[in-house]
């Protein structure tokens, strides 16, 4: 079989199928409005976001990959590269830009300019501290699990606090090496 | 340089200019936040009627607001008073734009004067659901019938909505139905309305 050429991210997002975003968007603030409701606490918000962002992560990454066609990343940096390009792109329909490496070629940032979860959304008095595009790095931090890196994410910049653009800090914790569920001399 | 700046700051969210409406994201996208929005619910309950309940809750919400943002944008702030008008409106408009396509038929229930339904081959919401048995008659749908109740109380029509199955005769999966039962100030004022 010829190797699969990778699409790039706007060709697949024009080969799946897609829905409106503000059903998106409407959908997201009830979640979020329910587990506010629920949870009262932010932070627990913000966990349980995070919860819910890696539980679509774990699954995500088997459509992406199937979808999309990418090779096997051999660094980090491409591995950065194809989730804002492509990865982004597929799903939200927005591409992420890929910036501040830093020295060791471990940590980066993906900035968001356009963010289909927080149209129409302002946060209140009361909900300061509240990471509302949490469910985005839980989705990062499941998605890269599954392909074996280890990661922590945190938000530098939040544009509903008031910055310019979302901006996500990845850390590559460690790459876990995949390990054969089946012993061999069974 | 001309041309070059940051993004406009937009101090108040309402300031912002409204977007067109166009903007898509992933079919799978959706799939994924609602199915998290189920599951989380299904860490809530004790029973199948209260994730229902809470399905419809959360679709309520999303109603009022589609309401709000379509009789802005697409309609230049008209609104509807007659039932008909705004079944219609359900029907085509918001239909059109949360799910890409007009719902497949509305009707006029034949057994009671204040039952209407809204029919679809196949819910957006429920193509990667499969209810398990012992679920019984639990339908995702449960959320659409938030959203038609959220979008006719913001309008002026209260009313109970509920989603069901309908099994249809050589169609493996059943077809769901919104069955929308108006509450007696609607009919009483639609017949004064004449």
């Amino acid at each position: 079989m010829p190797p699969l050429v990778p699409k790039s991210g706007d060709a697949v997002f024009a080969s799946v199928e897609r829905v409106n975003a503000e059903l998106f968007t409407l959908t997201y603030g009830a979640i979020v409005r329910q587990l506010l409701t629920d949870l009262e606490e932010v932070e627990e918000v913000n966990k349980q976001l995070d919860q819910m962002g890696y539980n679509i992560g774990v699954r995500l990454i088997d459509e992406f990959l199937a979808k999309s066609n990418v090779s096997r990343c051999v660094d980090f940096r491409e591995t950065a590269d194809v989730i804002a390009k492509v990865g982004f792109k597929m799903f939200l329909g927005v591409a992420a830009t890929v910036t501040n490496w830093d020295a060791e070629g471990t940590t980066c940032s993906l900035v968001l300019e356009d963010n289909p979860l927080v149209d129409f959304v302002e946060l209140p008095d009361t909900c300061q501290g509240l990471r509302y595009c949490n469910i985005l790095s839980g989705v990062i931090r499941g998605a890269l699990e599954m392909v074996s890196m280890k990661t922590e994410i945190t938000w530098i910049r939040d544009m509903l606090n008031g910055d310019d653009a979302y901006e996500l800090r990845v850390k590559l914790l460690k790459q876990v090496p995949e390990e054969y569920p089946y012993k061999d001399d069974d | 340089m001309i041309g070059v700046g940051k993004p406009k700051q937009y101090g108040n969210v309402l300031d912002k200019p409204l977007s067109r409406g166009r903007q898509e994201v992933s079919l799978s996208a959706f799939a994924f936040l609602f199915s998290e929005l189920v599951q989380y619910n299904q860490t809530q309950v004790d029973n199948i009627a209260e994730l229902e309940r809470r399905l419809e809750d959360a679709g309520y919400a999303v109603g009022a607001r589609v309401l709000e943002l379509l009789c802005h944008r697409d309609k230049g702030n008209r609104r509807e008073t007659r039932l008909l008008g705004i079944l219609s409106f359900i029907h085509s408009t918001v239909w059109k734009v949360l799910f890409g396509k007009v719902a497949d038929s509305l009707e006029k229930g034949t057994e009671h004067e204040d039952e209407y339904m809204i029919s679809e081959k196949e819910l957006l919401v429920n193509r990667f659901i499969s209810v398990p048995k012992d679920m019984g008659a639990f339908n995702c749908g449960a959320f659409v019938a938030g959203i038609v109740r959220g979008v006719l109380d913001g309008a002026g029509f209260p009313a109970v909505v509920t989603a069901h199955f309908v099994p249809i005769e050589g169609q493996q999966r059943p077809r769901t139905t919104i069955l929308i039962k108006f509450a007696e100030e609607v009919l009483r004022r639609e017949a004064r309305l004449g």
